[in-house]
């Protein structure tokens, strides 16, 4: 086969990142540049009575100050919803909100300067007069009778409910088993953290009436369509969106914002360049947040260990407005998994999506399927005590068997390919659970406190069709475009509607279209993140640009094969059909005699020359195409940790870590073990450290790195990572996604981990992230445990 | 974040700085910048004017005179961290500070000068009965460590004067000491952190120093720890028993607790932590 694809290979974006010579918004800086700030509530909850910005405006090198009316009167629209359920009530969100507070960090009124800092002093001179009320910030508590109202117009703070699964069925399958275990769970509120906070600057070309907008994305081409059609007003046609290097997303620079409508709007009306970097303090507590869902679960098991249905119900905190996707995270990528690898009878969920005073919530890494791994896992864990069963034995016992793909689940999803013993029996080689347990044992003896997870977790990665998607609830499609064109010289740009933000796209989509045309993988170059160069696209998230991005190249560089065979045939005078396209070198040759051929080279500057083309054929090499996949890919992994908890004070530490993923064909190794590594981290960092923690005020008391805990290197062991591979049929390059599953699974094998090594204590839950006073106490409250 | 503006000064002595200090009641001296820098551009902090210190050569380095060893204030934590033949426990908390950006700018003046509850260093010094040196309009005076942290972000510093070093004595032959720490997981300062340093004699304990911080508006000496021990054989009996000692060392009333480790949390950690340091140290003095 080719040359590159299952090569491990360095990424090339990488010397620039490391040399510092990335190029990311905030490095922009424009003739007559000037600067925006935005002040933000400091209160969860309140009225707003009284903005006076005339101080503000009265400062030397101030150039204007707005408010949220005045956004409105110069036309700026509601920010819309992408994911509309049915019967949700979206309540209005403007960039500036007018007559209330609903978090802390909602914005206000806006400066503009010619300096940052006299912005900054500007915003202290805007006095703005609160009368603060009552908050809400649990999403259970905020259905309740009197629970203060987020919005007046959605009673009970309810935007939405959505449920899915065979309800009969499972309430059948649970009263038929011979034991339910029953769970109440919180999933905590994360903060994303990318590493580059966000950024917008603006220009507006007053003689053309164009715009020109960058803007830290990891979707430019939605993000024109919503600034176009819902809030700024600029057609698609005069509206120019780049998204050029950016440091991070983890799915929070997905969403449509405040501030990438505020920053062009101001551009056009003082006519100069306009610039608004966040704060890292700001970017706590404006970036769209994760998980924070409020559970109530039950899980049937027979005393084999046959587990028959899942019954969950669940309020997703959707904080103080919704989000651009927000109602799509914990329907249609949460209930739909949470029959997880196993063969249920029954699978239903339920979800209250509710409003809050908090900072919205959106897709974060994972989006809805950590939720989903996390409680299923916990159960499958808490069967396997129920009727005495090791852990590893109840998951193999269920595991949806390698004949029965494509499987069907109770919940829509068809999964398309697996190996899920495969996977098992690839954990309990690398990671020998056998010697573990006995280790365990061993500890447990000196009276030390150890534990083992193991879990098995599903992904759903790739959203599509975009037919379905939109009969979800969906404004978008979910299909891909991608554009390869050959240079004369046989030199290949690619443009592509995915987006790379630490993925490692320029590699990984170089390796791909170089072996479809047989060029050298140095020959290939990437384009992404600019409206103006590349298709419309719709952009990375989902661990979807392999599977779809990727396969709309592999259709572009087919094209591109066809077109250069039809050249070769008429100047070799063969019959197309006899041409064959050698992917190993790039030459086109006629079938039988390989020394009557063409060289890529040839064919791409004949294109060109036009001198001697096929009859009716058009010059030029360049193909674009759209793909659109006919279902989601459904990667899955079986993940095992050690973790060892101090009995003094409580902190946990994790001693060793194995993972198996079955991410379908890998491209680039290198970068799929980055991304699975990277993925555990995360994970693991909400297992152990990260809260996302609001005092009942609404205040967020881990608005900083001071207070929230990010991971770190040392807090790892040496992670073995492996893989199984099944092709996934429903894309050309049999990928499936590998951005998510570390952060799915990680969580649940550290929850599995800390949670078995507390089982001598008689302790069933405990809620994430285990910090060491969290497990102390409960240790200490327990009476079991020895000593 | 945006600091408001203020002006910026480099002195060119301790001298110059002090006048310029006096000339400018509302500045504030900058070492590393580490601690002050954040307040600043977080506006919890608005100096007229910052005074840089940080390219004083003269109160940089450390320096061994006989058994004293005088460190600099400008002395930066990596340097500490590295250094031969400091007491253990400093050399084991400096190295344990944030992380290698903060351990290569921030300085021991600093940090002591900062005052942070959470900081590691006011606990270390605290132990080992160190002595400021300290500068000012009117000459020079010394500070010994108990005098000089008295509250949160407060110590003895005038605020004209500034701090040129931190002396400390060398271990003896016969003593050995530790420090233990339960890191902030988010912040790495101290949850906790306990400083011990042990001197035996004939397989008993002759004198004993302890201090304890982290959970306390200023590190807290453990002098009840400190006579438990004193006369005793080290074992871990007798280390187990005095550390939890430190429980009467500390003033229910006076303890901290934040999102991460309540108060009562961290009282009880307090005689966890007291043994590690002991145990380290008497495994040291050998
Ligand atoms: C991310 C992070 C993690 C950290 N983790 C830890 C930790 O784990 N443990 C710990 O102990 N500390 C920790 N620190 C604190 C760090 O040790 C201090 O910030 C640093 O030592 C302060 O020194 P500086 O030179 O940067 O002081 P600056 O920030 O320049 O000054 C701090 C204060 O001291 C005053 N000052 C400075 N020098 C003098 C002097 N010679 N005389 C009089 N006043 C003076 C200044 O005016 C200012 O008020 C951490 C800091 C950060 C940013």
């Amino acid at each position: 086969m080719g040359n590159y694809i299952g090569k491990s290979m360095k990424r090339v974006e990488d010397p620039r990142f490391i040399q510092g010579k990335g190029k990311y918004v905030a490095n922009l800086q424009l003739a007559d540049m000037a600067y925006l700030a935005v002040k933000r509530s400091p209160y969860g909850h309140a009225r707003i009575v009284n903005i006076d910005t005339s101080r503000a405006a009265a400062l030397p090198g101030v150039i204007a100050v707005y408010i949220g009316q005045d956004l409105v009167d110069g036309g700026v629209g509601a920010m819309p919803c992408g994911w509309n359920v049915p019967d949700i009530k979206v309540p209005t969100r403007y960039p500036l909100t007018i007559d209330r507070v609903r978090h802390v960090g909602d914005g206000v009124a806006a400066v503009v300067a010619e300096s940052i800092y006299t912005a900054y002093d500007a915003l202290d001179l805007i006095d703005v007069e609160y009368e603060p009320l009552p908050a809400v910030i649990d999403a259970r508590e905020a259905t309740a009778d009197g629970a203060p109202l987020v919005h007046d117009d959605l009673p009970h703070n309810i935007s939405y409910t959505w449920a899915l699964g065979n309800q009969a069925e499972t309430e059948q399958a649970l009263a038929e088993a011979d034991h339910v275990v029953e769970l109440d769970l919180i999933n905590q509120r994360l903060i994303p953290n990318a590493m580059e906070p966000r950024a917008c600057v603006a220009q507006w070309n007053s003689a053309m009436e164009e715009m020109t907008v960058w803007t830290t994305s990891q979707n430019p081409h939605p993000i024109r369509l919503l600034l176009s059609a819902f809030t700024l007003g600029i057609p698609e046609n005069k509206l120019r969106v780049i998204s050029p290097d950016v440091g991070g997303g983890f799915g929070s620079k997905i969403f449509h914002y405040p501030e990438e409508i505020i920053t062009p709007w101001i551009a056009r009306a003082i006519n100069r360049p306009v610039k608004w970097v966040s704060t890292r303090t700001e970017a706590m507590m404006t970036d769209s947040q994760g998980r924070d869902h409020v559970t109530n679960c039950r899980m049937g098991v027979m005393n084999d260990g046959t587990l028959t249905g899942i019954y969950v119900k669940t309020w997703s905190n959707q904080g103080a407005y919704i989000s651009t996707f927000a109602p799509l995270i914990p329907t249609a990528l949460y209930i739909t998994l949470l029959s997880g690898l196993y063969k249920l009878r029954g699978v239903y969920g339920e979800m209250w999506g509710t409003m809050t005073n908090t900072v919205p919530v959106d897709a974060y890494r994972g989006a809805g399927r950590p939720e989903a791994s996390y409680l299923i896992e916990r159960l499958v864990d808490l069967c396997a005590d129920t009727v005495g069963m090791d852990p590893l034995e109840i998951r193999r016992k269920n595991l949806i068997p390698a004949a029965d793909f494509p499987y069907q689940t109770p919940v829509a999803f068809l999964y398309d390919s697996g190996n899920y013993h495969g996977l098992f029996d690839k954990l309990e080689e690398i990671g020998d659970y056998e010697g573990m347990r006995a280790a365990q044992a061993a500890a447990r003896a000196e009276g030390r406190v150890v534990g083992v997870g193991v879990t098995g977790c599903i992904e759903a990665s790739g959203p599509a069709p975009s037919a379905v998607a939109g009969s979800l609830g969906s404004a978008v499609g979910f299909w891909e475009s991608g554009k390869v064109r050959v240079h004369p010289s046989g030199k290949v740009s690619v443009f592509t509607g995915s987006h790379t933000h630490g993925q490692g796209h320029e590699t990984t989509f170089a390796q791909v279209v170089a072996d479809e045309l047989g060029i050298a993988v140095e020959d290939v170059e990437i384009v992404h993140g600019d409206t103006a160069s590349v298709p419309f696209g719709m952009g990375t998230y989902g661990s979807r640009s392999a599977a779809v991005g990727g396969s709309a190249l592999v259709r572009s560089a087919e094209k591109i094969r066809e077109k250069m065979k039809k050249i070769a045939a008429h100047q070799l005078e063969a019959a197309e059909e006899d041409i064959v396209f050698d992917r190993s070198n790039g030459k086109l040759y006629v079938k039988g005699s390989p020394d009557k051929s063409k060289a890529f080279g040839d064919i791409s500057f004949a294109a060109y020359t036009a001198h001697n083309l096929p009859a009716g054929l058009e010059p030029g090499l360049e193909e674009t195409s759209f793909y659109d996949p006919a279902n989601f890919t459904f990667p899955n992994s079986a993940h095992l940790a050690m973790v060892e908890i101090d009995k003094e004070t409580g902190e946990v530490k994790l001693l060793s870590y194995y993972a198996v993923d079955d991410v379908g064909k890998v491209i680039n190794p290198l970068i799929v073990r980055g991304q699975i590594v990277g993925g555990i981290v995360q994970g693991v960092g909400q297992a152990l450290w990260e809260n996302g923690y609001y005092d009942e005020s609404g205040q967020l008391l881990s608005g900083s790195l001071l207070d929230y805990a990010m991971p770190r290197a040392d807090g790892f062991p040496t992670f073995v990572v492996d893989r199984i591979e099944t092709p996934s049929p429903h894309n050309p390059l049999g990928v499936k996604g590998a951005g998510e599953m570390g952060t799915i699974a990680g969580t649940a094998a550290i929850a599995g981990a800390v949670m078995d090594a507390l089982k001598p204590f008689g302790i069933r839950h405990l809620e994430m992230p285990y910090t060491a006073e969290k497990v102390y106490r409960a240790m200490h409250a327990s009476n079991g445990g020895g000593d | 974040m945006y600091p408001p503006k203020f002006d910026y000064q480099r002195a060119q002595s301790v001298a110059d700085a002090i006048a310029l200090l006096g000339q400018n009641r509302d500045a504030k001296l900058l070492a590393g910048g580490h601690s002050l820098l954040p307040v600043m551009k977080l506006r919890l902090a608005q100096p007229d004017a910052l005074i840089d210190i940080g390219r004083l050569a003269g109160i940089k380095g450390i320096q061994m005179e006989g058994d004293r060893i005088v460190i600099g204030a400008l002395t930066t934590h990596a340097m500490v961290a590295a250094a031969e033949g400091l007491p253990t426990v400093l050399s084991e908390a400096a190295g344990w500070i944030g992380d290698p950006q903060v351990r290569n700018r921030g300085t021991v003046g600093g940090n002591v000068a900062h005052a942070d509850p959470a900081s590691d260093l006011p606990t270390v010094f605290t132990a080992l009965h160190a002595r400021f040196h300290i500068a000012g309009p009117n000459g020079q005076r010394v500070v010994a460590a108990d005098d000089f942290f008295l509250d949160l972000f407060t110590t003895a510093l005038a605020a004209d004067e500034v701090l040129t070093a931190v002396v400390v004595r060398a271990e003896q032959p016969g003593t050995g000491s530790g420090y233990a720490k339960m890191f902030n997981p988010a912040s790495r300062y101290a949850i906790v952190g306990a400083a011990a340093v042990v001197m035996v004699e004939n397989g008993l304990c002759k004198a004993a120093s302890v201090a304890v911080g982290g959970l306390t508006p200023r590190a807290t000496r453990a002098a009840a720890v400190e006579a438990a021990l004193t006369g005793q054989p080290l074992n871990a009996d007798s280390i187990a028993a005095a550390a939890q000692a430190v429980k009467n060392d500390l003033n229910m009333d006076e303890l901290l607790g934040d999102i991460h480790a309540s108060a009562a949390y961290r009282y009880e950690m307090a005689p966890v932590f007291v043994q590690r340091a002991l145990t380290k140290a008497a495994e040291r003095a050998g």
